[in-house]
């Protein structure tokens, strides 16, 4: 193993270009390390974001060697091409400085397709016995672990050329509360996910289950949308 | 893409499997015996059945291609959607007319 890493990170803004690093390389390391490396060591105007280090927070996800991925639990033994690395900030987002992207639209499209719990009941009412075993929730467990890093985002050709589309992440969230029995928003949410830029946008080329680190498959929760959007629609309840 | 579209695109898709089926299973008995042109067209000329069969073929193709033509140019050139709808129109209008022009060549009377 070489002792250092030849690493180039993306500089400056849309027009900025990628400068070229030497850091020192280790056993144990990931690509977030490397970064970390550059700011406190080599150059601290360097912006990008992480916050947990472990893979729950979806902060620090980078597009490394030309694939979007979580960068704190992405070690470099396992993507760096002959002790090269090229880190840029993630595709299909607006690059504000460095590796960090201004995630707005990524984040109005959760809000537009309602990709949040509306309760049915008060607290008033008995706690909601869910059955782990029934068909929806396993459904929804399917789904649930998304992190809101936004490498499906990233990784899908539909969300690059089609300015409306509401993406995989959102999606997969509004499909894990369309299986779940206690949320009371369902017709509202089917008409907001039914819109232009809908479900019926994705052309299930998978490329956000390729891609995904937690390992969900947002093409099969938007299969999910598109069967039960389609149910509504035909029994007059998209109207 | 509306949802509505997405749903007849779907439909359309659907009910042209068992035609298309029907279709090429027909050619391969027609050629495999060996008929001619002139053979096929006596057969089909007058029916009532081919017209139905392939004038509902000419129509679920066209509008099936209409909507996914306008689709491709909506996600490649990021035209106007009045634009786009008035493209799908014409288009699957026109493979309408060529359809049933053909239709009408092979079950009208000679």
């Amino acid at each position: 193993m070489s002792d250092t890493l030849s690493v180039s990170i993306w500089r400056g803004g849309e027009n900025g270009c990628y400068t070229a690093y030497q850091v020192p390389a280790r056993e144990n390391q990931t690509v977030l390390d490397v970064v970390t490396h550059v700011q406190r060591h080599l150059d601290p105007t360097l912006s990008y974001r992480f916050a947990c280090r472990v893979g729950m927070c979806g902060s620090c996800a980078m597009t490394v060697n030309g694939r979007p991925r979580w960068t704190c639990r992405t070690h470099v033994s396992h993507v760096s091409d002959n002790g090269r690395l090229e880190i840029g900030p993630i595709a299909n987002m607006p690059v504000i400085k460095d590796l960090t992207v201004d995630m707005t639209r990524f984040f109005e499209a959760w809000q537009s397709a309602q990709a949040r719990f509306e309760p049915s009941r008060t607290r008033d009412d008995e706690i909601a016995i869910v059955k782990p075993d029934s068909p929806a929730r396993i459904a929804a467990d399917a789904a649930i672990e998304c992190i809101n890093c936004g490498v499906c985002w990233a990784a899908c050709d539909t969300v690059r050329w089609n300015d409306d589309y509401l993406g995989p992440a959102a999606l997969n969230r509004a499909w894990t509360l369309v299986n779940d029995e206690r949320d009371g928003g369902n017709i509202s949410r089917l008409k907001a996910i039914t819109v232009n830029g809908g479900c019926q946008a994705c052309h299930a080329h998978q490329a956000c289950a390729d891609h995904c680190p937690k390992a969900l498959s947002p093409t099969a929760s938007i299969a999910g949308l598109k069967r039960r959007a389609m149910s509504a629609y035909i029994r007059g309840e998209l109207k | 893409m509306t949802f509505r579209q997405f749903l007849l695109q779907r439909l359309t898709a659907a009910a042209m499997v068992p035609l298309i089926v029907v279709h090429i299973v027909v050619i391969f008995i027609a050629t495999r015996d060996g008929l001619s042109a002139a053979e096929i067209l006596e057969r089909t000329r007058g029916s009532v059945g081919w017209a139905l069969f392939y004038g509902l073929f000419v129509v679920l193709a066209a509008a099936h291609g209409a909507i996914g033509v306008r689709n491709v140019l909506a996600e490649w050139t990021g035209l106007a959607r009045s634009r786009l709808d008035i493209f799908m129109w014409v288009f699957g209008l026109s493979l309408f007319g060529l359809g049933m022009r053909a239709v009408v060549a092979v079950v009208g009377a000679s």
